[in-house]
């Protein structure tokens, strides 16, 4: 018997990023830093700005802002595949 | 008697076939035996009333039937997920259009796959007696129940019975307590979201909760047989064991199929009835060891347009492989009376093969518009 429940905090520990089709992949050496990408992402999980991207994949839901955002298109959005 | 199980939260929108039972529920309250009854405007809010008191930990019971059933369908399923253990008596009632507002199960039967626990009562002692059940039931596997009983033949029927008194619910009814209320000190969200790697776990988890939930209801039905001498199950077989022939049906209309099948014997017929008092979970292994091998008619009170009438569909899944022979006889809807004499042909065509029809189609002896 489960009750589908959450304790306060627990969008911490559930992972949301496993249903992406398409995960962004950032070519370092060609990234300014500008943080635009970190800017724009809806989820906030880009790491700091100033800095290359690095990315949380375990939230990421594969939404493409990030690479359509970049100004040197550094990012690119490869295709998850699953048998 | 729900009023004798201790209620605290009842919220009810008041519709036929039920209206007086919700009329007298707020008597009740008036008089101080419910503590809170919500007045709402529609079935929609009463029933998620009910599932905010249910989740503070508060025992809740609502009426409804027909319309209002159906209008509160997207809830039913919260309130089942959520594992609620509200109780709900439904006065079965057909549904529009044409707006009618007589008896037939369409209601309750199109809920049957939210998750609730379905009791269907032939009489209205079976009735009052199912209250107190339900709600032992609903507490301990924590899943909701709707005790189906129809509208007109059994809502609004005079009858004789006897009443448990508040002594003999409490001894059969331990105090509710739900396990996760809802309490500001110490906060939790329930029916929250759940993403796909997880959700598909609460529905297997339901789905065997709800299965082994029969044990429970036969747990329920012996013990309040101790106490009051009437003891229930998850069918009733009425000179089953050595017929040839059986009707399934749930119901009032039960008790006719009874006294056709009483005729029927006197002439050296091997008839039988059998009520199929729950509908979910579904008595499929009962089913199976009291039908094996028999010419079965089920008659439904409810139709699924464009597909096989529902009741007989589960009857017949159920009794797959076991050489029995399944009818479907669909009608008396609407509150068209399903009379002896439709019966005994029913009997009488189950001679003859397996069949899918009608029943109760004379035509109406005033006009129809068109």
């Amino acid at each position: 018997m489960i009750i589908p429940h959450a304790k306060p905090g627990s969008s911490t520990q559930n992972l949301t990023g496993e249903w992406k089709a398409y995960m962004p992949i950032v070519t370092g050496d060609k990234c300014i830093k500008c943080g635009i990408c970190q800017n724009f992402c809806p989820e906030g999980i880009m790491g700091e700005v100033k800095k290359i991207p690095e990315i949380d994949y375990e939230y990421c839901k594969g939404c493409s802002i990030c690479a359509n955002e970049c100004p040197v298109k550094c990012i690119a959005m490869e295709r998850v595949e699953e048998d | 008697m729900a009023v004798n199980c201790k209620l605290d939260v009842v919220a009810c929108y008041p519709i036929t076939p039920t209206t007086h039972l919700t009329e007298e529920l707020n008597k009740y309250y008036a008089d101080g035996k419910i503590p809170e009854y919500i007045t709402v405007e529609a079935e929609f809010s009463a029933i998620s009333a009910l599932i905010g008191a249910s989740a503070t930990g508060a025992r809740t019971f609502t009426t409804t039937g027909g319309q209002g059933l159906l209008y509160m369908h997207e809830p039913l399923f919260s309130a089942a997920g959520m594992r609620l253990p509200i109780v709900m008596l439904v006065g079965n009632r057909a549904v529009s259009s044409p707006l009618n507002i007589w008896n037939d199960e369409q209601d309750s039967i199109s809920q049957r796959d939210t998750g609730w626990i379905q009791i269907y009562c032939k009489n209205n002692q079976e009735a009052v007696d199912t209250i107190p059940q339900a709600f032992y039931i609903a507490e301990k596997i924590l899943l909701p129940v709707m005790v189906c009983v129809d509208g007109h033949y059994l809502t609004h029927a005079v009858e004789q019975v006897d009443v448990a008194d508040e002594s003999i619910v409490q001894k059969f009814l331990p105090p509710y307590k739900y396990p996760l209320k809802l309490d500001p000190e110490n906060p939790v969200s329930l029916g929250v979201y759940a993403n796909p790697t997880h959700y598909q776990i609460f529905r297997e988890d339901i789905m065997k909760d709800m299965e082994s939930s029969k044990e429970l209801i036969l747990e329920a039905g012996k013990k309040w047989g101790q106490l009051t001498g009437r003891e229930y199950g998850l069918i009733r077989e009425y000179m089953v064991a050595d017929a040839d022939r059986v009707i399934v049906g749930v119901g009032s209309l039960i008790d006719n199929v009874i006294t056709v099948v009483n005729e029927l014997r006197e002439n050296g017929e091997k008839v039988g009835a059998l009520h199929l008092r729950v509908f979910r979970p579904f008595p499929r292994e009962e089913l199976k060891k009291a039908l094996a091998g028999k010419k079965v008619a089920v008659i439904d009170r409810d139709i699924s347009i464009g597909g096989a009438a529902p009741i007989f569909v589960e009857v017949a899944e159920a009794l797959n492989g076991t050489k029995a022979e399944v009818s479907s006889f669909y009608g008396g809807l609407g509150g068209r009376g399903i009379k002896r004499t439709h019966i005994r042909d029913v009997f009488e065509k189950m001679k003859k093969g397996a069949r899918r029809e009608w029943i109760a189609t004379e035509a109406p002896k005033s006009a129809m518009s068109g």
